[in-house]
This record gives C-alpha cells, structure tokens and sequence, in this order.
C-alpha cells in the first residue's frame, strides 16, 4: 500500500497510476450531491475550510453525537460518484483538489481534469462504511449542518491509512473505461 | 401460475367462517414489546447481513484470484461484516428505504402495527441503527427522523395462519439507482419478446451497473406486470435466500444462466475486473398485458441488509426467519 497525505504535491498524485493501493492520512472534506452543486453555482466554502492539494470524500456519513456533544462516525463508506460527474471536473481545477475519493467511477470530464490539473480519483471499498469509520481518528468540524442536513454537510475528518485504489489516475487511464470495454465484448459473445 | 392451478386456488378458497370474536382480540399487542421487537429488527437487520449472503462472499473470496485488488475489495467487505455484527452498527452507512413486508391474519390491527413501526423507525435512527435518511422531495429538507411520505414503507399481506412474519429489507440508493426497466422489444439490444430477449436486457443491466451499485451484486427480476408492479416483484425476490431453487424450471435455468455468464464478464467486486460480479440472481414472472413486456431489474448490493421476525400474539420476538 502507497501512503499518501494530505496536502499532497502534484509530483505525488502523478506518480500514481490505476490499480495502485493507497493508504489516504490526514484531513478530508465529505462532500455530496448538495456540496457539488452549491460550489458549482458559485457558492463558497466555509471561512477557514480549504481544499487546496486536499481530498473530497463523496460520503455521508453516519455520525452521532454524545452527551457531551462530540461527533462520533459510526458509519462512512463512500457514496455513488458519476453523480457529481456534472460539477467535479470544475471543482478540482477551482478549489485546487488532488484527490477525490468515491465509488463506481467516474466520467470523461472529471478524468480530464484530473489530467490537466493532477488529481486522482481514489475508489474505495462501497459498503465498507465499519472499516471505513475505524480509520476515522477525529470529527474535527462539521460546515452546513443545518442547512444541507447530516449526510449533505462537510464533514471534516481526520483519517489514518484510509484505503483506497487508484482507478482513475493523472494520465488519462480510467479502470473503469478499461472494465466497461472488456466486459462489453465478453458480453457480445454470449449473446 | 398457470392457468388451471389459479383457478383451482379460486376453486378451493374456504367459506369465511363466522366472525369468532375471540381471535379478534388475540393480536393485542403489548405496544411496548412489538416497539422493542421492531426495533430489535431493525438493529439486526442493518448491524448484520443474513448467513446465506455472508457464506456467499466468504465463497467468492476464496474463488477470486490472490493478490488482485478485487480479493482485496472482498476481504475488506469481509471484514466490515464481521466488524458491523460486532460492533453493532451499520453495515453500510446507507441504511437504505426501510421497507417492511408484513404476512398477518385478517384479523391483525394494521393501523397500530404502522403507527409502532414508524415509533420504532425513529428510535432506531435516533440510536444509530439508522442513518438520517429520508428528504423531503420538495423542499430538500431531511427532518432527521426517517419517518415521511413513504418512509418506512410497509406491505400488509394477509394470510389464513394465524402467525405474524414481518420482514425487512434496508435497500441501498446506489444499488437502487442502477435498477433498470426495459420494455420489450428492444431494437438497441436485439431483444425480443421472449426469453432470450429477456436474458439480453437482464444481462444488459449488469453491463450497465458494472461496479456503481457495490457489486459483487443480486439480481431480482420481474418479468412481465405492468411498470410498477413489475419493479414491486423484483424488489420481493430478494426475500428468497441465495441458494433456493426457482419452482418454475424455465426461471430457474435463466436465473443459473445469467448467474454463470455475468460472472464470466469479468466486472468484478467494485468494477475492479474480477470473477465475482453477482452473487445472485432470482427471477419471477407476473402476467402482462398484451400490449406491455416489461422487463424489470432492481440490484441489491452486497450489503444485502435482509431480515424477518414471526411475532407472538403479544408481540415479542418468537423467531428469527433467516
Ligand atoms: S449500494 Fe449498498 S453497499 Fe453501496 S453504498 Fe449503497 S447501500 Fe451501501
């Protein structure tokens, strides 16, 4: 498994290539449907909130509080990414991210933008929201709770050793372009 | 079913017998017990995946090629079983549509049993058991509570037994939103109206769903039926367990079929490429109308969060049914 943390330079994300194991320390943002489409309309971050050679967790994640108000996550496993296909390309290159951790892939824009502006789509395990949680080390802040609702907020999280596979690197390779085509023409054998 | 055996079932419904005035007040609920019962299947349900489904990935891990990152996709969903179960939380954060389907006597007070459910819906997301999940559609707002229009949903059947089952599935939106439903013919994909066109668009949804919706997936298909009772069927055959036989041979070879060359496409756990890209497939047919052939397909992930209860009169759990 490669270590990677956040911040992370460009020579890093570039250095990595589809079907590379990554082991993601540091602070991530969560970020989902709402979050993309609010900072595509022009919306702005939350004062003190960059995402400046950091990572987007498209999650929504399960997050209690105790008596004594601290958020505990209890569940956060990576949600459908080709939902914000239409926005991430335009957020990468705005907000300076280089890293985007979902599931499922993503399409021919974002994969652009990862190339041009050295970002990484970062695939984790779908489903896997315990093992997931349990590298989750600190809830450090929460950004439009209210308004956005818990699994719509940023959260902010400390993360150690997250696993991830690299399935969409900076050279324009795509695991799941790769995927699609073979399967597309196993299949148009058995039927 | 066939023609003659579904009017032999017509034939052979019983007369109804007098109204026996004892057995309306036998479901009398203890609230307090059917609330801890449903929020104990609750729990359950979203804390630990049913053993068929569970012996199925341990399984596929073993049948997966060594070092691959698909192996290693599976041992991690491996470990958040176990993990889940242990730790009693979510499998998935996705705690999913709560949908409950509920087998009763005639004289079963549906209109309390909602009422409790959706208390025990709200206590359970107040615990954690389950996400805060549910927004109204509108306005965008989620009250936190997982209790609105449709949340939870509920499916009363009555049965001539006097014994309550209450099963629950906790379906997934990913895995939800690569459902599909084909109308047949379809010029694109070559399919006809007939099995093999059935096969063709069945096998073009797990192309299309490739890793989207957490694969390693199950199928539950519905042939026929109208557009919403034809994904309603499917939905239901995720109440069968993975190794069962389908009781109509013809259904039960294209569930084998599609099983076996859907794991041939080498989609793999996630889309990483691999050899298990379904763990199950369970098919059903309904009758169509002549002018319709619906083909409908809901994908359930691995994250196949399945569970059921038979009740006591008073409410309490007499057994679990997976
Ligand atoms: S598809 Fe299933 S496993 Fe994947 S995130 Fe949704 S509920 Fe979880």
């Amino acid at each position: 498994m490669i270590p990677l943390t956040v911040p992370i330079t460009e020579e890093e994300i570039r250095s990595l290539k589809v079907g590379d194991a990554v082991g993601i320390s540091g602070v991530l943002f969560t970020g989902r449907d709402v979050v993309h489409k609010y900072l595509h309309d022009g919306g702005a971050l939350p004062p003190g909130v960059s995402f400046k050679s950091g990572i987007i967790y498209h999650c929504g994640p399960v997050v209690i509080q105790d008596e004594q108000g601290n958020w505990k996550v209890t569940a956060a496993g990576p949600t459908t990414s080709i939902r914000e296909e239409p926005y991430q390309g335009e957020i990468i290159r705005e907000f300076g991210l280089r890293g985007v951790i979902g599931k499922g892939g993503m399409g021919d824009r974002t994969l652009a933008a990862c190339k041009e502006h050295g970002c990484a789509y970062l695939h984790a395990i779908g489903g896997a929201a315990q093992v997931l949680a349990e590298c989750i080390k600190a809830v450090r802040n929460v950004y439009f709770l209210k308004e956005f609702g818990s699994p719509e907020a940023i959260w902010e999280l400390e993360v150690e050793n997250f696993p991830a596979v690299v399935t969409m690197d900076c050279h324009g390779n795509s695991l799941h372009k790769e995927v699609f085509a073979a399967s597309q023409a196993e299949l148009a054998k058995h039927v | 079913m066939n023609q003659s055996q579904r009017s032999k079932d017509v034939r052979s419904l019983p007369r109804l017998p007098p109204v026996d005035t004892e057995s309306l007040t036998t479901y009398d609920f203890k609230m307090q017990s059917l609330r801890a019962s449903l929020l104990e299947l609750v729990r359950r349900t979203s804390a630990e995946i049913p053993d068929d489904v569970q012996k199925a990935i341990l399984d596929s891990l073993e049948n997966e090629k060594k070092g691959t990152i698909a192996e290693s996709a599976l041992k991690i969903i491996e470990r958040n079983i176990e993990m889940a179960k242990q730790k009693s939380q979510p499998i998935c954060q996705d705690t999913g549509s709560i949908i409950l389907y509920v087998d009763c006597p005639a004289t079963f007070d549906q209109i309390t049993f909602e009422e409790i459910t959706r208390e025990a819906v709200r206590e359970a997301t107040k615990k954690g058991h389950l996400r805060q999940n549910s927004v109204d559609s509108l306005t965008g707002l989620n009250d936190g509570t997982n209790v609105g229009p449709g949340s939870p949903t509920i499916h009363f059947h009555q049965h001539r037994s006097p014994e309550i089952h209450v099963r629950l599935i906790l379906k997934g939106g990913g895995c939800e939103n690569v459902g599909a439903q084909y109308s047949l013919p379809n010029e694109k994909l070559k399919a006809d109206r007939d099995l093999k066109g059935c096969r063709k668009v069945i096998l073009d949804a797990v192309l299309q769903a490739q890793g989207k919706g957490c694969g390693p997936g199950i199928l539950g298909v519905c042939i026929g039926g109208d557009r919403a009772t034809g994904y309603e069927f499917s939905k239901q055959q995720f109440l069968r367990t993975l190794p069962d036989r389908n009781p109509s041979h013809e259904l039960d070879q294209l569930e084998h079929d599609i099983f076996k060359t859907a794991n041939e496409l080498g989609i793999g756990p996630m889309g990483f490429g691999g050899k298990t890209t379904l763990l199950g497939v369970k098919i059903c047919a309904a009758n169509r109308l002549p002018a319709s052939f619906f083909v409908s397909v809901s994908y359930m992930c691995w994250a196949y969060r399945r569970q059921g209860v038979v009740l006591k009169p008073t409410g309490e759990i007499d057994k679990w049914m997976y």
